[in-house]
C-alpha cells in the first residue's frame, strides 16, 4: 500500500493524480478504467479541498492499495475537516432537460455509478471514504 | 493542460479541445465561451482530442448548452469512449446534441 500525504488545495490536484496514475500504471489496469479512477478521484479529493477545512486549510491523506486476488484497486481518502458522508448526498435526477438540471451536485454521483463500491465511516476525528474498482 | 482552438465563421463557432477538462482548466473553458459566444447560433464543441472530462468540465458544458438553447443550437462532436460513458452515467447524453 502507497500513501500520500499533502495540504488539501485544489493546487494539489495534479500531484494527487501524479501520485493515484503512477500505482495504477504500474499495476497495468488499463487506461479505461485508470480514466474513470482519475475522475473519481478528482470529485473526492476537490471536495476535501473545496469544503472540509472552510475556511481553513488542512491535511489529507490517500492511500492506494492494489489487491491481486481478484485484481482491483481500493482508494482511501483521510481528512480530518468536518464530518461529511458523502453518500447520504441524494442523486441528481439525470432525466431532467437542460434547462432544469443544476449546474452542479454531479460528482458524487459519478463516483458512485463508476466505482464498485464506495464506503464512509467516521473514525478519530476522521473521514475515511473508500472507493473500489476491480481492474 | 488544456488547449482550446476556437475558429468563428459568421455566427458558427467551432472550439476544439484538446487535454483534459478538468477542476483546473474547466474555468479557462468557461472564460474563453464567455469571450465569444454571443451572436453565435451554431456552436460546435469538438472533442475528439479531449483525453478527460471531470463534473467541472460537465459543468461548463451545461451551462454553454442552456445558453445555446436561447441562442441557437450545440454539437458536441466525436467524444471518445471513456468520455461517452461519462456522458451516459449523468445523463449528459440525453441533454447535449453528440455525434
Amino acid at each position: 500500500m502507497k500513501s500520500l500525504k499533502l495540504v488539501a488545495t485544489l493546487d494539489n490536484l495534479s500531484n494527487v493524480l501524479l501520485f493515484v496514475d503512477e500505482q495504477l500504471e504500474a499495476a497495468d489496469c488499463g487506461i479505461r478504467t485508470q480514466m474513470s479512477i482519475d475522475v473519481a478521484v478528482e470529485e473526492l479529493y476537490v471536495n476535501i479541498a473545496r469544503y472540509a477545512y472552510t475556511p481553513e486549510i488542512g491535511e489529507a491523506e490517500i492511500l492506494v492499495d492494489i489487491k491481486d486476488d481478484p485484481k482491483a484497486c481500493e482508494i482511501t481518502f483521510i481528512d480530518s475537516g468536518i464530518p461529511y458522508n458523502p453518500l447520504e448526498k441524494e442523486d441528481p435526477d439525470v432525466n431532467l432537460p437542460a434547462d432544469e438540471r443544476a449546474i452542479g451536485g454531479l460528482g458524487i454521483f459519478m463516483v458512485k455509478k463508476s466505482m464498485d463500491e464506495m464506503r464512509y465511516e467516521y473514525k478519530d476525528g476522521h473521514n475515511v471514504l473508500t472507493i473500489r474498482k476491480a481492474f | 493542460m488544456l488547449n482550446i482552438n476556437k475558429n468563428k465563421d459568421a455566427d458558427k463557432m467551432t472550439v476544439a479541445l484538446e487535454g483534459r477538462l478538468d477542476t483546473t482548466t474547466a474555468p479557462e473553458l468557461e472564460a474563453s465561451l464567455k469571450e465569444d459566444i454571443d451572436g453565435v447560433a451554431q456552436l460546435v464543441i469538438d472533442i475528439e482530442k479531449l483525453e478527460y472530462i471531470s463534473s467541472a468540465g460537465l459543468r461548463v458544458l451545461l451551462a454553454a448548452q442552456k445558453i445555446m438553447n436561447k441562442q441557437g443550437s450545440m454539437v458536441v462532436s466525436h467524444p471518445n469512449e471513456v468520455i461517452s460513458e461519462i456522458f451516459e452515467v449523468t445523463g449528459f447524453c440525453d441533454i447535449l446534441t453528440i455525434e
